[in-house]
C-alpha cells in the first residue's frame, strides 16, 4: 500500500500534547511515524503542508447524510465528498432515517452506501426504540453486531419514562453508549425558534429553554438508576450546561456535545422569516451562547459537532413555521471551530480535541490521534486561508446555510482516511 | 432585510406586512391618506379612479368575513376589479403549494395580494416571491402580523383622542394568539403612546411580552387605573381546552370588562374591540353596546384604511 510523507507541517495532535512542526510519515493505511525518519522509508507520495496544520481526521458525531429514505435531499456520494473537503474522516449518523435505523438490515443497508460512496468510516446510531416511536425497545445488541456505534432517540421524544428507564438498563447490559437529545415534546410543542424577545416579536411559537432542561434532568436520574453511559446531543441552553456540570461533579459518567452553530449564532441574528435560520434545536439566546462557550472553554462539554441536517431547496421555502429544521455544516465545522480560536475562546489545540480525541474517546474509537499505530485518518488545514460560501466552493447538496455568500477562513487542503488521500483541493473522480 | 422588504428605494410603502421598521411619519401619513377617504365616504359611496384597470386578488387562506369584506368594498371604491379566494389548506399543505398557486395567479396579471394565512411570516414569503411588480398587504398571518386592523384602530384612537403622548392603552386578553396586538402595539409605540399595558393572566402572554415595549399587568381592577383607551381582544373557545383557561365563567370574572370595571379607568375613556366580540366572554353586553364602545366605529373605519394603504401602495408601483 501507499506511503506517504507529510513534510513541514505543524503537527497538533491533542491526544499526545504535540504541537511541532515536522514530518509525518504513513504506511499500510497507519501513522507510521513522526518527526523521525523510519529506517528504509521511501515515500510513494509527498504532501507539501507547509504553513498548514497536520492534526487527527474529525470524528463528526451527529450527522444526517439523508439516505436512505431523502435521497433528493442528499445522497451518501455527495456528503461523503462535503465530509471530506471539510477534513471530516468519521460521521456518525443519527438513525432518524427512512426507514429508521433500527434493525440489522437496515443498518447494513448504511454500510454498504458507504462503500459505494468509497467512505468507509461511517458509523450509524441504531435506533433507541423500534422505529424511534419511544415504545418498543429495538433489537440494541443485534445492531451493535451490525455495526452500530451506539443507540439514540434522534431527537425524537420518549415520553413514557418507564420505556427510557427499561431501554437505558438494557443499553447499559450491553456497556452500549446512548446518545440522547433531550427533547419534552409538550412543552416544545409546535415550537419552532427560542422562546424570547424573537419569537415573542414575530409571532413565532416558541420552544422554551425547559422542554431541553427538564428532558436532561429525566434523563441524568436515569443514568443515574441504570448506570447507562450517556452523551447528551446539541445541547443549546444555559441550564443544561449547569445540570451536565453538575452531574459530572457528582461522579456521573455524562458527556455531551454542541453544534457548532450555536456556539455563534443567537436568536438576534436571525433575520426576520429567513428559514436558513430555522434548526433545531433554535437558536437561544446571546446568555446561553455564552455559557456554551464557557462550557467548551472549561472542558465540561468537549464535543464539538456539525448537526449536519442538508436540505432541498423546496424544504425551505415556506412560511418560517411550515419549513423544515436544520442547517448543512459539515464545511463550515472547521472554519467555525476556527473562529472560536480566532476569538481567544479556547486554544487551536483545544478546538482539535473537540473535533478528534473527545468525541473519539465518547465513542471509543481508536482514532482520533496521530499516535504511530493507528488508521491514517489526517486533516491538512490552512488555518488563514480565506473562502467564499457559494456553488464554487461547496459539495454537500444542501446549501441551507445562514453563512452563504459569506468569507469564512480556515480551509482542508487534504484529508486522508486510513491512509488514502480523500480529498486533496479538488476531487478527482 | 424584512423591515425593508416592504419599503421601495425612496422609503415609500410597496408592500404592507407589519407595523415593525416603519416610521411616525409614514404611520402617520397612512392616517391621513385615510381621513381623506373616511371624509368622502361620510356623505357618500363614491367611487375614487384611484386603482381603475388594476386587479387585486384577496387571497384568504383563513376564514374571515369582517376583513375580507372591508377590503373587497375599499378596491371597490377604489374602481379597481377585485377577486376574492378563498382557499382551504389542509394542514399538509407546504410554501411549495403556497407558491404555486402565487405563481399560477401571477400568470394573470395580478398587482396585488391581499393575503390572510394562519402561519406567522406567510406574507413575507409571498412578498419575497412574488413579481417585483406586484404589491403585498397582509391581512393577518399567524400570530405576527394583522397591520390595517392595527392602523384602523390607530385611526378610531386619533378620532377620539388625537393626542399619542397623552395616552395609556391596555390591551387585555389573549395577547399569546394574537396577531392584532402585537401590531398594536408597535402601532401606538410608534405613534408615542405614553403607556402600553397589556392585561391577561400569564397564560396568554407571550413570554418576553415585555421586550415589545409595555408594562404587564396581571390584575384587571389594577390595571385599568388612569386608562384612556381600553382594547379587548377576542377570546378563542378553544383556549379552554388546551390547558390555558379554566373556564369562560373563571375568565370573565377576572378580566371580563363590566360596567363596573370601566368605572375604574378614565371617564372618558373609550372601548375597542377588533371583533367578533364574544359577549359574555371578554366584554358585558352593556360595555359593548354601551356610550363608551367604539367598536362599530373601528369596523366603518377598516374601509378607509384599506383604501389608504392600497392606494399608497400602488401609488410606488406606478412610479417604479
Amino acid at each position: 500500500m501507499k506511503r506517504i510523507l507529510i513534510e513541514q507541517g505543524r503537527v497538533i495532535d491533542p491526544a499526545n500534547s504535540i504541537d511541532r512542526t515536522g514530518p509525518v510519515y504513513v504506511a499500510d493505511g497507519k501513522i507510521l511515524a513522526l518527526f523521525e525518519k523510519p529506517d528504509g522509508f521511501e515515500a510513494d507520495s509527498v504532501i507539501d503542508a507547509s504553513g498548514q496544520i497536520v492534526c487527527p481526521g474529525f470524528i463528526d458525531i451527529s450527522t444526517r447524510l439523508r439516505q436512505p429514505g431523502q435521497s433528493h435531499k442528499a445522497t451518501f456520494q455527495t456528503e461523503t465528498k462535503a465530509a471530506a473537503a471539510g477534513g471530516i474522516t468519521t460521521l456518525i449518523l443519527q438513525p432518524d432515517t427512512r426507514p429508521v435505523i433500527d434493525t440489522p438490515a437496515i443498518t447494513e443497508l448504511v454500510k454498504e452506501l458507504a462503500e459505494n460512496s468509497n467512505y468507509r468510516q461511517i458509523l450509524p446510531i441504531g435506533a433507541l426504540t423500534r422505529n424511534l416511536e419511544g415504545q418498543e425497545l429495538s433489537s440494541m445488541l443485534a445492531l451493535q453486531e451490525a455495526g452500530c456505534i451506539a443507540v439514540g432517540n434522534g431527537g425524537k421524544p420518549i415520553s413514557n419514562l418507564l420505556v427510557l428507564r427499561r431501554a437505558m438498563e438494557y443499553a447499559a447490559s450491553h456497556d452500549l453508549l446512548l446518545i440522547y437529545r433531550p427533547n419534552e415534546q409538550s412543552l416544545s410543542n409546535e415550537g419552532c425558534a427560542h422562546e424570547g424577545a424573537f419569537s415573542t416579536r414575530y409571532g413565532l411559537p416558541g420552544i422554551p429553554e425547559t422542554a431541553e432542561t427538564i428532558a436532561l434532568s429525566q434523563c441524568l436520574e436515569l443514568a443515574e438508576l441504570t448506570g447507562c453511559r450517556v452523551h447528551f446531543g446539541q445541547i443549546s441552553c444555559r441550564r443544561s450546561v449547569i445540570k451536565i456540570q453538575q452531574a459530572q461533579k457528582y461522579g456521573l459518567s455524562v458527556s455531551a456535545d454542541i453544534a457548532a452553530h450555536q456556539l455563534h449564532l443567537t436568536e438576534n441574528d436571525m433575520k426576520p422569516f429567513d428559514s436558513v435560520y430555522h434548526v433545531l434545536p433554535p437558536l437561544r439566546s446571546e446568555q446561553d451562547k455564552l455559557f456554551l462557550r464557557k462550557a467548551l472553554m472549561q472542558g465540561t462539554i468537549g464535543t464539538l459537532c456539525s448537526d449536519h441536517q442538508p436540505h432541498d431547496l423546496d424544504a425551505k421555502l415556506g412560511a418560517f413555521p411550515e419549513t423544515e429544521p436544520g442547517i448543512s455544516a459539515l464545511e463550515t465545522l472547521l472554519p467555525l471551530m476556527l473562529k472560536l480560536v480566532d476569538e481567544k475562546l479556547i486554544t487551536l489545540s483545544q478546538g482539535i480535541a473537540a473535533l478528534t480525541q473527545t468525541p473519539a474517546k465518547v465513542l471509543r474509537l481508536e482514532s482520533g490521534t496521530l499516535t504511530p499505530g493507528k488508521s491514517a485518518d489526517i486533516c491538512i488545514f490552512d488555518p488563514g486561508r480565506r473562502w467564499q460560501v457559494d456553488r464554487s466552493t461547496w459539495y454537500s447538496k444542501g446549501i441551507n446555510t445562514p453563512y452563504w455568500g459569506e468569507q469564512l477562513t480556515g480551509r482542508v487542503s487534504a484529508t486522508l482516511q486510513s491512509g488514502k488521500i480523500i480529498y486533496q483541493g479538488v476531487f478527482h473522480d | 432585510m424584512s423591515h425593508n422588504l416592504q419599503l421601495n428605494a425612496e422609503g415609500k410603502l410597496k408592500h404592507f406586512l407589519t407595523i415593525d421598521g416603519l416610521d411616525k411619519a409614514l404611520l402617520t401619513e397612512i392616517l391621513d391618506t385615510a381621513e381623506s377617504f373616511a371624509e368622502m365616504s361620510g356623505h357618500h359611496v363614491k367611487k375614487v379612479p384611484l386603482l381603475r384597470g388594476k386587479t387585486i386578488v384577496n387571497l384568504f387562506f383563513e376564514n374571515s368575513t369582517r376583513t375580507r369584506t372591508t377590503f373587497e368594498l375599499a378596491a371597490k371604491r377604489l374602481s379597481a376589479d377585485v377577486i376574492s379566494m378563498n382557499i382551504a389548506t389542509s394542514a399538509t399543505s407546504k410554501g411549495e403549494s403556497l407558491l404555486d398557486t402565487i405563481r399560477n395567479l401571477e400568470a394573470m396579471f395580478v398587482d396585488m395580494f391581499v393575503v390572510r394565512h394562519g402561519t406567522s411570516g406567510a406574507a413575507h414569503f409571498i412578498a419575497e416571491h412574488t413579481a417585483p411588480h406586484i404589491s403585498v398587504i397582509n391581512a393577518g398571518d399567524g400570530r405576527h402580523s394583522h397591520p390595517t386592523q392595527a392602523m384602523l384602530d390607530m385611526f378610531t384612537i386619533r378620532q377620539f383622542k388625537p393626542d399619542f403622548s397623552t395616552l395609556r392603552v391596555a390591551i387585555i386578553g389573549d395577547i399569546l394568539h394574537s396577531r392584532v396586538a402585537r401590531s398594536q402595539i408597535l402601532a401606538l409605540n410608534t405613534l408615542g403612546a405614553a403607556e402600553v399595558r397589556v392585561i391577561a393572566p400569564k397564560t396568554l402572554l407571550p413570554a418576553y411580552v415585555e421586550t415589545l415595549g409595555v408594562t404587564v399587568c396581571h390584575n384587571l381592577t389594577e390595571g385599568l387605573k388612569d386608562i384612556d383607551v381600553i382594547i379587548m381582544l377576542r377570546l378563542q373557545k378553544e383556549r379552554m381546552t388546551s390547558a390555558l383557561l379554566p373556564s369562560e365563567s373563571e375568565y370573565f370574572k377576572c378580566f371580563g370588562l363590566t360596567p363596573e370595571k370601566l368605572e375604574i379607568a378614565k371617564p372618558d375613556a373609550i372601548v375597542m374591540h377588533p371583533g367578533p366580540i364574544n359577549r359574555g366572554v371578554e366584554i358585558d353586553t352593556r360595555v359593548a353596546d354601551g356610550p363608551q364602545s367604539v367598536i362599530l366605529r373601528q369596523v366603518s373605519n377598516g374601509i378607509a384604511i384599506r383604501m389608504a394603504v392600497m392606494s399608497m401602495a400602488m401609488q410606488t408601483q406606478g412610479a417604479t
